[in-house]
């Protein structure tokens, strides 16, 4: 188990470098310094100052290989700054991107964690109730509303919800944040709120598939010839044979939280770190692009290694070989 | 209808009459995929229901408690049970019926058995469903479960998972399950079919011998007529969701009257000369849309005439052996 | 020698003709596919004229010629000669209003206009039914780039093994890692905002999934006794590929097709929001509409009919792909049903 817990974590290290060459292919070798550097201080910047700043910034070194000193290249600043948690500044206003982090890490998570906390139970719940009514016409219209729930895009349901919820009902706030956990809970319950029901459509409809799929099974059908009634062939033989596709679902639903959040911190005024990338789209600010990049590819390699410690816990077939 | 009861001076224990299974076939018409099946079992005995892959046999089974999976539904069926009608329309005596008085054996152990949970948790799971047990006395029944089909080491087996186990141990595991409730009647569908040739003549000699010790009448469901001389006391042919023939064992083996049942033996390779072709059936069994309401293997059948537009009745040709043959019942065979 | 872009279109257009009528000439000879998509039809044939519906104003919009005759003027879709040339207002009106929404100047064309215009005056239907062609090219061009792309990766993959499995399972883990609406961003602002570019970083996130299955089911296939067959009678390695592994695949190509069509969409949407998405598309409105909900009174009809069109063509392609999912599921096709 150790043995594999290691490689584990090794093959997780080396998708890192693989993330980290490839950000640095995409930022470096794509796009201009002076470009760059344009678009932070306005067109018409002087070249002393356009210089200076490129120099600031560490894009005038040389990008892969600089023979009097090897250590001196964009590359591997790059490579030692990432993993060393060495952010710099940001490109559009020098304000160093570690202490926007921190700034933003607190209201991405008072957003995101009741968003997948409370999506799954929510999920599970619709989706065992159709799936308990499987071939009737509750389940038909289940499933027709899960996929129209699904098509409609996530712009729609918070300019909706916005509209609906703050503007004409006046019941929350249409956006913005106070971290005083006295009314923060305003504040988040319509972003929430439309982020849960963003979600709900498709996760019904796959948690119901995965139901309905580990119903038709061979082990159901000798649970039911026990004698074991519905209730019980679902919660104790259904239920937990489909939490490990389930389980997959949510690791990949995990990604998925950022762009929610990306668009609903956006919309919705919270300072999280959704907020920090948008911002930095409209400011060009490839800087701290690169880092929402790597952070969030970090947080979705762990998370892949937790869910796959996980699997070790639900499926005896992996545990035991 | 009991023409086809078992030849014994008591009452089979087992008794099924008119047991019909529809579904559906396209616009709005079901059909009867289980035709009106009558099968009696007596105590410790085993009746065997022969036929190839699209009779209706496992359908039959699945029938008699009631679990035929949707859209298939059971139209028509009387059990008894040691004198004791089953009322069709209860839902909740057949749950307790299934797993309590009547047991069953699936064809495949590996994907009939729940993977993340251990053999024992669900061997002792029959127990305490159908009695009211502790936990650990219901371990310790799935222990001498164990025991009694002849799983080695049982005390250590109880908490292995089925993807430890290889095919045999998890067939006897399925064993277990079905007898944990001692249960009148075992339905074993085709229960070797998927085990190795030296495993399976083990598992049909637990069979046997359970069989007789418990007194439990014993429906066996099979395609393969090795397995059917290995086990059967009895046998019943079934072809296009109708019982053609039924007889003992060697009635059907070795003086065999139906058409169909003829050509079944005369197809075993056992039975061909050296060098000959191999018999074979000319045509294919048709599917349920296609089964005409008079004889259904008249357009295969050597013997077909006139008569076997309509459907044949039984003919009685001894105290146990009987045929639905218009062939046969016109002497003409 | 240089094509002005109406005319590549054009023949853009009539080379997916000639990809559909080769396409529709196969199909009739396999009654494999015969069966299948005559199933589908079945199943769902309000969501299938829907989308033959999109697909008919799309084409309307992407064929497009000069008038004969003095003076060039700009080439024109067969779609906007449907509405009178310049059916343009100043700015903003409501719709089949006779004056504009502020000030309450006569229209140029009074009770003409179905939907309204929008800021820039522009007649709000003939948008929305132009941002069909955009989606279409979103959904359309994406699969052409990352479906062919995740074969040729994940095929060789699955045949070979070893080294070559690694590198592309490196390589898969390493792109899968990065949560796509990051790399999106980030792809777009680094090569730019141009059609082909937003086409080109949507195929970049989107071809990974394809390349595990089309890798997974290679591996499937090549166990298959009549693959094994042709190997050991010696049939060369690109003909097994090409004769017997990549056919097995076109249904998971159609599935994944289908299935991922909408999702392009809707993402494409959401970069249209975030600045970064083609023009003319339906999601490039929706955000230009965003501000004109909070005016009061409210101006409702850019966001409505965009949402709406939006919503029609993916629900449409959402209720399709399942059909299909169902109709071509290795799974039934295994048990026959």
């Amino acid at each position: 188990m150790t043995a594999w817990l290691v490689r584990r974590l090794l093959w997780g290290a080396l998708t890192v470098v693989g993330v980290l060459l490839f950000l640095f292919v995409l930022f470096f070798a794509t796009a201009h310094p002076e470009d760059i550097a344009r678009r932070a201080l306005g067109e018409k910047a002087p070249p002393e100052a356009i210089a200076q700043w490129i120099a600031n910034h560490g894009y005038d070194r040389p990008r892969l290989w600089n023979p009097a000193d090897p250590t001196d290249t964009i590359l591997f600043e790059h490579f030692r700054r990432m993993l060393t948690f060495d952010f710099g500044k940001s490109d559009a206003d020098d304000v160093p991107i570690a202490q926007r982090l921190r700034q933003g890490v607190g209201a991405s998570l008072s957003l995101t964690l009741p968003l997948f906390l409370l999506g799954i139970p929510l999920a599970l719940a619709a989706s065992l109730v159709v799936a308990f009514f499987r071939e009737t016409y509750i389940d038909r219209v289940g499933v027709v509303l899960a996929v129209v729930a699904m098509s409609v895009s996530i712009l729609i349901y918070i300019l909706s919800g916005q509209y609906l919820i703050g503007v004409l009902l006046k019941w929350f706030p249409i956006s913005g944040f106070d971290p005083d956990p006295a009314v923060v809970m305003r504040f988040l319950a319509l972003p929430v709120g439309v982020g849960l029901l963003h979600g709900l459509g498709s996760d019904v409809r796959f948690y119901r598939t995965v139901f309905v799929e580990e119903g038709s099974k061979d082990y159901v059908r000798t649970a039911f010839a026990k004698g074991a009634g519905e209730g019980r062939v679902m919660a104790r033989h259904v239920l937990p044979n489909a939490m490990i596709p389930i389980l997959t679902h949510e690791v990949v639903r995990i990604p998925g939280l950022f762009t929610g959040a990306l668009l609903l911190e956006s919309f919705f005024g919270i300072p999280g770190l959704g907020s920090i990338t948008v911002d930095a789209i409209h400011a060009n600010d490839f800087a701290t692009l690169r880092v929402m990049v790597y952070v969030g590819a970090l947080l979705f390699i762990a998370a892949q290694i937790v869910t796959d410690v996980a699997y070790t816990i639900a499926d005896p077939r992996v545990r035991l070989s | 209808m009991s023409t086809l009861a078992a030849p014994r001076a008591e009452e089979p224990l087992v008794e099924v009459e008119g047991l019909v299974t529809t579904f559906p076939a396209g616009a709005g018409r079901r059909v009867a995929v289980v035709d009106g099946v009558d099968l009696a079992i007596g105590r410790g005995e085993v009746l065997a229901l022969v036929g190839e892959s699209g009779c209706g046999k496992s359908l039959t089974a699945l029938s008699i408690v009631r679990l035929v999976p949707r859209p298939g539904r059971v139209e028509a069926g009387r059990v008894r049970l040691a004198g004791q009608v089953l009322d069709g329309r209860n839902p909740e005596l057949w749950r307790r019926v299934r797993g309590g008085a009547i047991g069953m054996v699936f064809q495949e152990p590996m994907t009939s058995l729940n993977p993340v949970l251990t053999v024992g948790a669900q061997v002792a799971e029959v127990v305490r469903l159908h009695e009211r047990v502790s936990r650990a006395e219901a371990r310790r029944r799935a222990r001498s479960l164990f025991e009694q089909v002849g799983i080695p080491d049982p005390a250590a087996r109880l908490d292995a998972y089925p993807h430890q186990l290889s095919g045999g141990l998890k067939q006897r595991a399925m064993i277990a399950m079905a007898l944990a409730a001692r249960p009148a009647l075992l339905i074993a569908d085709e229960p070797t079919t998927a085990l190795d040739v030296t495993v399976q003549a083990q598992i049909l000699e637990l069979l046997r011998r359970l069989g007789r010790e418990l007194g439990m009448a014993v429906l066996l469901i099979t395609h393969d007529l090795g397995v059917v001389n290995e086990l059967a006391d009895r046998v019943a042919v079934m072809y296009a969701g109708r019982v053609v023939e039924q007889g003992t064992r060697r009635e059907i083996l070795a003086t065999p009257r139906h058409p169909y049942t003829e050509a079944l033996l005369r197809a075993l390779p056992a039975r061909a000369p050296r060098g000959a072709r191999l018999a074979e059936i000319p045509g294919a069994v048709p599917p349920p849309e296609a089964w005409p309401a008079g004889c259904r293997f008249a357009d295969r059948c050597p013997r077909r005439f006139a008569p076997c537009e309509a459907a044949p009745d039984w003919t009685r040709l001894s105290a146990t052996h009987a045929v639905r043959c218009h062939a046969v019942a016109g002497g003409r065979a | 020698m240089s094509l002005e872009p109406h005319v590549a279109t054009n023949l853009g257009v009539a080379a997916l003709l000639a990809l559909g009528a080769l396409a529709a000439f196969r199909v009739r000879r396999s009654p494999f596919w015969r069966e299948r998509l005559a199933e589908v039809a079945r199943r769902r044939p309000w969501a299938l004229a829907v989308i033959a519906l999109y697909v008919v104003v799309a084409g309307l919009d992407a064929v497009s010629w000069r008038d004969a005759g003095p003076g060039l003027g700009e080439p024109r879709s067969a779609l906007e000669r449907l509405f009178p040339a310049d059916f343009r207002e100043a700015s903003y009106s409501a719709p089949l209003a006779e004056v504009e929404f502020y000030g309450g100047a006569p229209l140029r064309h009074p009770g003409r206009h179905l939907l309204g215009t929008d800021i820039l005056g522009r007649d709000v239907l003939l948008l929305t039914l132009q941002g069909a062609k955009v989606a279409l090219l979103v959904g359309g061009l994406t699969c052409a780039i990352a479906i062919p792309l995740a074969l040729l990766i994940g095929v060789p993959a699955g045949w070979f093994g070893g080294r070559l499995d690694d590198l592309v399972f490196f390589l898969i883990s390493t792109l899968a890692s990065m949560p796509s609406i990051l790399l999106l961003i980030a792809l777009v602002t680094a090569i730019g905002r141009g059609p082909l570019q937003v086409c080109f970083a949507l195929a970049v996130t989107g071809w990974v999934g394809f390349c595990r299955l089309a890798r997974a089911e290679t591996l499937k296939i090549r166990e298959l006794d009549y693959v094994q067959a042709a190997r050991a009678l010696g049939v060369s390695t690109p003909r097994i590929l090409w004769r017997h592994v990549l056919p097995n695949l076109t249904h998971l190509v159609v599935i994944t097709f289908v299935l991922t069509f909408s999702g392009l969409v809707l993402s494409e949407a959401v970069l249209s929001w975030l600045g970064l998405g083609l023009d003319g598309s339906w999601g490039q409105m929706i955000d230009q509409a965003r501000d004109e909900l909070s005016r009061s009174p409210v101006i409702w009809w850019n966001l409505g009919a965009a949402s709406f069109a939006l919503f029609g063509l993916i629900l449409a392609v959402n209720r399709v792909g399942d059909a299909v999912r169902d109709v071509l599921d290795p799974r039934t096709l295994r048990e026959g049903a």
